[in-house]
């Protein structure tokens, strides 16, 4: 088995007349990886994806698919990649099956080799009551699937979406996103998109993009894990309880909110990332407060995000508040 | 090689499966019937010594067809793929821009020349209706459709650079107009410039559409006329691929 990474991309530039696409990005993905691209709009996903499918070239860095440069060597590249775009072009006027052999054949399957391909990548994207249908009178979500069966067509090592599940309905986007996840393993992905759930559910490392640079890259778990807050609803008298938590070195930063039934929401970030749970229960027995709630939050994806693309003058300012 | 027949295939599909080719074709036979027609009228009780293939494609009707069928048929090869986004599905397939232009090309040749097979019908009933077979031998029909082929070959290609320029089918049409157009009054110019017998008179006979044709409708095949045209089909071709390439170095 080949060690070297699937993808390897090395001081990736962009510039478009006028302004930076992406900005000396560097990341690699491992083989049978799921990686998301996340980002806003104009973040620069789609300009990687593209670079990465030799649709454009970059500015300058390098970019190498399963070893292979993709602007030296892009017949190589394009052969061991399967690309759907944004939006999913599809000849409109073809019909499922036709356009499917059409790619197939384009990719240079030979004739029975292509047949079974087309046969085998029907089943999977669940095409099998359409293949007679014209791609023009197929729902949204249908012509989706017909996109990621060309993008499957040919076997490729690294199968690369844009923004897959865009416009389909919860339903369809269930779908898709087991699809992508059974295709783990076998193929590398590669997925872009600025829903965040999506990514929780279908990656296993996430890259964080933001006005073409790479903020974040890591597993999610890791994202995720480490310094999340205390959650306690205790009926006790506030100031008290203000005065308790002022004295604990262990808690950075708290709020109190009273609530209904003389209950206190008290929100506690702990400043070395520890888990305060025990020691909030011991406060409580031994001044004999109630507790209705006691729970341990992890950031969200969300919360991660928005931390990272938070723009500078924002969080200056919440530095001077605090 | 297997990729740039699929292509060609489908490319050619395109043009049948879509409502657009059919009626290029309707309206190119109409326009051939009312030439043909003009040439019998004109024909009407006089003889003439002239072949009736030149009769026939001196007629304004025949360029009519040349000057408007040809950014129609040429107009989506590119610019329909850069508008709905199919362009960079097909670019990231394993097929080089070689073989989209040189498919492309092929595919817009074949519907071009399917589109003047009715012609032929023209032909074959002037020959039922008059006893001068002599007229309509097979040599002067060859050296006709070589002379339409040929001339197609030039405007396709034309057609083919316009339509790499934009992604609007429309601007890629008047592009492929105007370009065509610019080169057929050229003749006008020879024509006009003919008394002078100096270095720019000469220039304009040899680049002079009409009198090509002409040549070509009398059953004569001059060897420069033939360069003429294969030469500008292939300069052509080969700014459509720099056109194609220049995504990279954009």
């Amino acid at each position: 088995m080949n060690v070297e990474p699937m993808i390897e991309v090395c001081d990736l530039t962009k510039r478009y007349a006028g302004h930076t696409a992406v900005s000396k990005i560097s990341f690699t993905v491992g083989r049978g990886e799921i990686v998301g691209l996340l980002g806003s709009n104009g973040a620069g996903k789609s300009t990687t994806m593209r670079i990465l499918s030799c649709f454009l070239p970059a500015t300058s860095g390098s970019a190498r698919v399963a070893g292979f440069d993709v602007f030296t060597q892009a017949d190589e590249v394009r052969r061991r990649i399967g690309y759907m775009p944004e939006n999913n072009p599809l000849y409109p006027e073809m019909r499922v099956r036709e356009y499917l052999k059409f790619r197939a054949r384009l990719k240079g399957l030979g004739g029975k080799k292509s047949r079974e391909r087309v046969d085998v990548v029907t089943e999977q994207c669940g095409l099998n009551n359409v293949t007679r249908k014209i791609i023009g009178t197929l729902s949204k979500g249908y012509r989706q699937r017909v996109g990621l069966a060309d993008a499957l067509v040919h076997e490729p090592e690294l199968v690369i979406l844009d923004e897959p599940t865009i416009g389909l309905d919860p339903n369809q986007i269930r779908s898709v996103r087991q699809l992508i996840r059974s295709l783990g393993g076998a193929h590398t992905v590669l997925i872009s998109t600025h829903i965040l759930p999506e990514v929780e559910m279908t990656c296993g490392r996430v890259l964080i993009l933001h006005e073409g640079k790479i903020l974040a890259s890591d597993t999610l778990e890791k994202l995720m894990s480490g310094d999340g807050q205390i959650i306690v609803e205790m009926a006790a008298p506030q100031p008290v309880l203000q005065a308790c938590f002022e004295q604990t070195g262990e808690i950075e930063y708290f709020d109190l909110v009273p609530v209904s039934g003389g209950y206190v929401r008290c929100s506690l970030t702990p400043s070395n990332g520890q888990d305060l749970r025990p020691q909030v229960f011991l406060l409580a027995k031994q001044q004999g407060w109630l507790i209705r709630e006691l729970t341990h939050t992890h950031y969200s994806l969300e919360d991660i995000y928005l931390r990272l693309t938070k723009p500078d003058e924002e969080a200056e300012e919440e530095e001077d508040e605090t | 090689m297997q990729a740039y027949l699929t292509l060609t295939r489908r490319e050619l599909a395109g043009f049948f499966v879509s409502i657009a080719g059919y009626v290029t074709i309707a309206a190119v036979v109409l326009l051939m019937g009312q030439s043909f027609a003009t040439m019998l009228v004109q024909l009407q009780g006089q003889s003439s010594h002239d072949p009736v293939t030149q009769l026939y494609y001196s007629t304004l009707y025949f360029w009519l067809v040349m000057l408007l069928a040809c950014p129609v048929i040429t107009m989506r090869l590119f610019a329909l793929e850069k508008f709905s986004g199919t362009f960079e599905t097909l670019m990231t397939a394993p097929i080089s821009d070689l073989q989209v232009v040189l498919a492309k090309f092929t595919a817009a040749m074949v519907f071009y020349m399917l589109m003047w097979l009715p012609s032929l019908a023209c032909i074959l009933v002037l020959r039922r209706y008059t006893n001068h077979v002599e007229v309509f031998d097979g040599g002067l029909l060859g050296s006709t459709f070589l002379g339409i082929f040929l001339l197609g070959g030039l405007f396709m290609s034309i057609g083919c650079f316009s339509s790499a320029l934009t992604r609007n089918q429309i601007t890629a049409a008047t592009i492929s107009f105007a370009l065509s157009y610019s080169l057929l009054l050229l003749s006008f110019l020879a024509h006009h410039h003919q008394i002078n017998t100096d270095w720019l008179a000469d220039v304009l006979s040899q680049v002079a559409l009409m009198d090509h044709m002409q040549d070509f409708a009398r059953g004569v095949v001059d060897t420069r006329h033939i360069v003429f045209y294969v030469t500008l089909t292939f300069f052509f071709l080969f700014l459509t691929l720099r056109v194609v390439e220049s995504r990279r170095w954009k």
